[in-house]
């Protein structure tokens, strides 16, 4: 049994493996009551943040090239599935079918926008991609800013200036408006429903990286030149892991758009991309199950910090740098893996020496 | 083997964040009732960032409306307890986890938010927890469409149609130009409706000029556009501090219209290394001015500047002060005890509170409420007159 199981394979497991404890551990806490109103609250918001973080992982880590556009494909499945909720929410009364739809539509409009996207700039390499992604992140959010959408018995109308250039009929109603964003998205976002995209997230990142792409993408990142030589095609394989990337962000928003009663484009700023930028760095780049629990306990930090005010923000920067520099330096991490080893030896003392004699 | 070895491992391991994530849980057992004798409002609003000034206003001055009451021993006995939370003024995910954690601390009636995206957040989740709301300053019109919701300040619309009939009606000035900010929420809604207000009351917009958040430093080409066009006045529906920007530049680029704000304008002598010199003669729409000389505003702002600091009000602050002073005279009006469950308590004063129900404040006498949230109250226009904000 021992040899059957790759150790690929066995790391995706008990990475399943924890969602699954933890998601009946919570399941189990709401059912009996016996949960905070913010913890709660922060359920939907972590899950769409691992979200983020695994599949900016598999730019980053996996196809190695530095991406800042994620919560520019983020906000373009947020908007187009918000505008499709809003638009069929009258004729689809059934969330369980909705809900779908709207995924499917956010997923597949935020990966045409990453493919389109990235056949120019995946030209690009290193820091000029990541300003050129920066930039494109930046112009998605600010022409949602400016839009203005709106429907009548005549159709849809659209305009890129004011409320008042749309021309909307005596029955019309807004669905965009401008910097007000959307709001009246239905609620659809439940803790487990987000828990279920985690983890097939999750499944669709470890066999990407498991599968012949994924094997290309990695030879990319670690000798371009090699990988070419052999015939592997370059922008198939970026393309590939650009979209696949986007598609999930775009589902991440999907989740967040409805999980608000409103939305506005000014979230999706810069900020937004960095703070998946340092979940996955902090996680570890290349590290899938480093992503998810670095996102989960970087959201939910700042929120149980509150009972020291003011302070919280320093004290989240503060422990943000003690941990990038725990991570990073080799001393202070052999440090911890050396005692973690001799921790797990002390408990399973008796385990490990007949398995060493076995050997 | 090995196997078997990580997966107890994984188990302990679960167990343990299990205990941890019950421990944390535990604080809601509290959840919505408080004592007899106490009632908790819950105010949230940014306290960090770029628009703490209204959030820290807010807070300072609620806890003083809250002393007050509780030190003259309470309402019918009840007193009063204020736990504020830091929004950061965040359209999205902040402002509910703030609005989580007051639940958590038990809160029965709610004063806020400050500002109206984390307002527009988190009102559905008001409503369906039945907690009675009332905003001292997110002025959207969105913001009261719950039932439960009631704003102590204007609503955006009446702000904008309010600053279109007063400078047309007072004869200010006929060629406008427009500074505002399309990322916003609050700037654009006033945009929106003085641009159809002053079309109507024939005044001649000859800029409409434009910025955004990420933005907010250079304005040289908005003020040139105003300044090619020979705008007599600028109308400027924003918050101070890109507004003393503004201010400054024209100043550098050689222009001296007039200059009308709303009531995000208010603050703008508190914005440190800013020249006062420069908000000479600014109007703004506000319903507050500090040196009012009826009696309630002076025992207000002295005791203000006794308890903070020397810091002068602001209407934000004038607005919530307000705002616990109709919650109490509501919980007054309907007997209310400390010990009602959060959705009780609104029912009755939601009812209340349309119901005939007047109010004379800092910020406006005879308050009154329509049952759809809104205020009714006369809009005052302030003057910056020697480095002061003096009535008009």
């Amino acid at each position: 049994m021992k040899k059957k199981i790759s150790p690929m394979t066995r790391k995706s497991f008990v990475t399943y493996g924890l969602l699954l404890i933890v998601f009946i551990a919570v399941e189990i806490m709401m059912n009996t009551g016996n949960i905070s109103s913010m913890l709660k609250g922060l359920l939907v918001p972590v899950c769409v943040y691992s979200i983020l973080a695994v599949s900016l992982n598999l730019t980053v880590g996996i196809l190695g090239e530095l991406s800042l556009g994620q919560a520019g494909f983020m906000c373009i499945g947020a908007y187009s599935s918000a505008i499709f909720s809003n638009l069929v929410k009258d004729t689809i009364t059934q969330p369980l079918i909705r809900f779908p739809l709207a995924i499917i539509i956010g997923g597949i409009c935020a990966a045409l926008f990453g493919i389109l996207i990235g056949i120019p700039v995946l030209r690009l390499r290193g820091d000029y991609l990541a300003i050129v992604t920066l930039a494109f992140g930046e112009i998605i959010k600010n022409v949602f800013a400016a839009l203005y959408i709106g429907y009548d018995s005549t159709g849809l109308h659209f305009s890129l200036k004011s409320q008042g250039d749309l021309g909307l009929g005596a029955d019309g109603k807004m669905i965009i408006n401008g910097a007000l964003g959307i709001s009246g998205t239905p609620n659809d976002s439940t803790f487990e429903i987000a828990a279920a995209i985690l983890f097939i997230t999750l499944i669709i990142a470890y066999n990407f990286v498991n599968s012949r792409t994924g094997r290309a993408v990695m030879s990319i990142r670690d000798n371009r030149i090699a990988a070419e030589s052999v015939g592997i095609n370059i922008t198939k394989y970026k393309l590939i892991t650009f979209g696949l990337t986007a598609f999930l962000a775009g589902v991440a928003g999907v989740l967040y758009s409805h999980n608000f009663y409103s939305l506005q484009a000014s979230k999706f700023d810069y900020n937004m991309s960095i703070l998946v930028l340092v979940f996955v760095v902090l996680g570890g780049i290349g590290s899938i199950r480093g992503s998810v629990i670095a996102a989960v306990v970087l959201t939910m930090l700042p929120e149980y910090l509150r009972s020291i005010n003011n302070y919280r923000m320093l004290f989240y920067a503060v422990i943000l740098i003690v941990m990038m520099i725990c991570t990073s330096n080799a001393t202070i991490r052999n440090f911890f893996v050396h005692n973690f080893e001799k921790l797990k030896g002390l408990i399973f003392k008796n385990k490990s020496k007949t398995v060493k004699e076995a050997e | 083997m090995k196997f078997a070895k990580k997966l107890m491992a994984l188990s302990l391991a679960a167990v343990m964040a299990g205990s941890c994530l019950t421990a944390c849980g535990d604080s809601s057992k509290s959840d919505e009732k408080g004592s007899e004798d106490t009632i908790v409002i819950g105010g949230s609003g940014p306290l960090t960032g770029g628009a703490a000034q209204y959030g820290v206003a807010v807070k300072n001055a609620a806890q003083l409306a809250v002393d007050e009451i509780n030190e003259a021993g309470g309402v019918n006995g009840v007193k009063f307890k204020l736990v504020f939370e830091d929004d950061e003024a965040d359209g999205g995910d902040k402002a509910v986890n703030a609005y989580n954690s007051l639940k958590d601390k038990g809160m029965q009636v709610m004063l806020g938010t400050v500002t109206t995206g984390s307002c527009l957040a988190i009102i559905d989740k008001t409503k369906s927890d039945n907690i009675f709301q009332l905003t001292p300053s997110a002025s959207a019109q969105d913001v009261i469409k719950n039932d439960n919701t009631f704003q102590v300040c204007f609503t955006d619309p009446n702000q904008g149609k309010a600053s279109a009939d007063y400078i047309a009606d007072n004869n200010i000035a006929k060629k406008i130009a427009i500074i505002y900010d399309s990322s916003d929420a609050y700037s654009s809604g006033i945009y929106n409706t003085f641009k159809t207000e002053a079309q109507e009351k024939g005044l001649d917009i000859v800029a409409e000029q434009s910025f955004t958040k990420d933005s907010k430093t250079d304005f040289s080409a908005q003020i040139s556009a105003a300044k090619s066009a020979e705008a007599e006045l600028i109308f400027l529906p924003i918050y101070y501090q890109e507004a003393s920007l503004i201010l400054a530049q024209c100043k550098s680029a050689d222009f001296a219209p007039k200059f009308f704000g709303c009531d995000g304008l208010d603050g703008i002598l508190s914005v440190d290394n800013f020249d006062k010199s420069l908000a000479e003669g600014v109007m703004l729409l506000t319903p507050f001015a500090a040196d009012a000389t009826d009696d309630d505003t002076q025992k207000f702002v002295k005791a203000y500047k006794e308890k903070y600091k020397d810091e002068t009000p602001n209407q934000f602050a004038a607005d919530a002060y307000d705002g616990v002073k109709i919650i109490a005279k509501l919980v007054e009006k309907e007997s209310i005890k400390g010990n009602m469950k959060a959705s009780e308590i609104c029912d009755k004063l939601k009812k209340a509170i349309s119901d005939g129900f007047s109010y004379d404040g800092l910020t406006g006498k005879g308050m009154t409420w329509s049952s759809e949230g809104a205020v009714s109250k006369n809009p005052k226009a302030v003057v910056i007159k020697d480095g002061n904000y003096a009535s008009l």
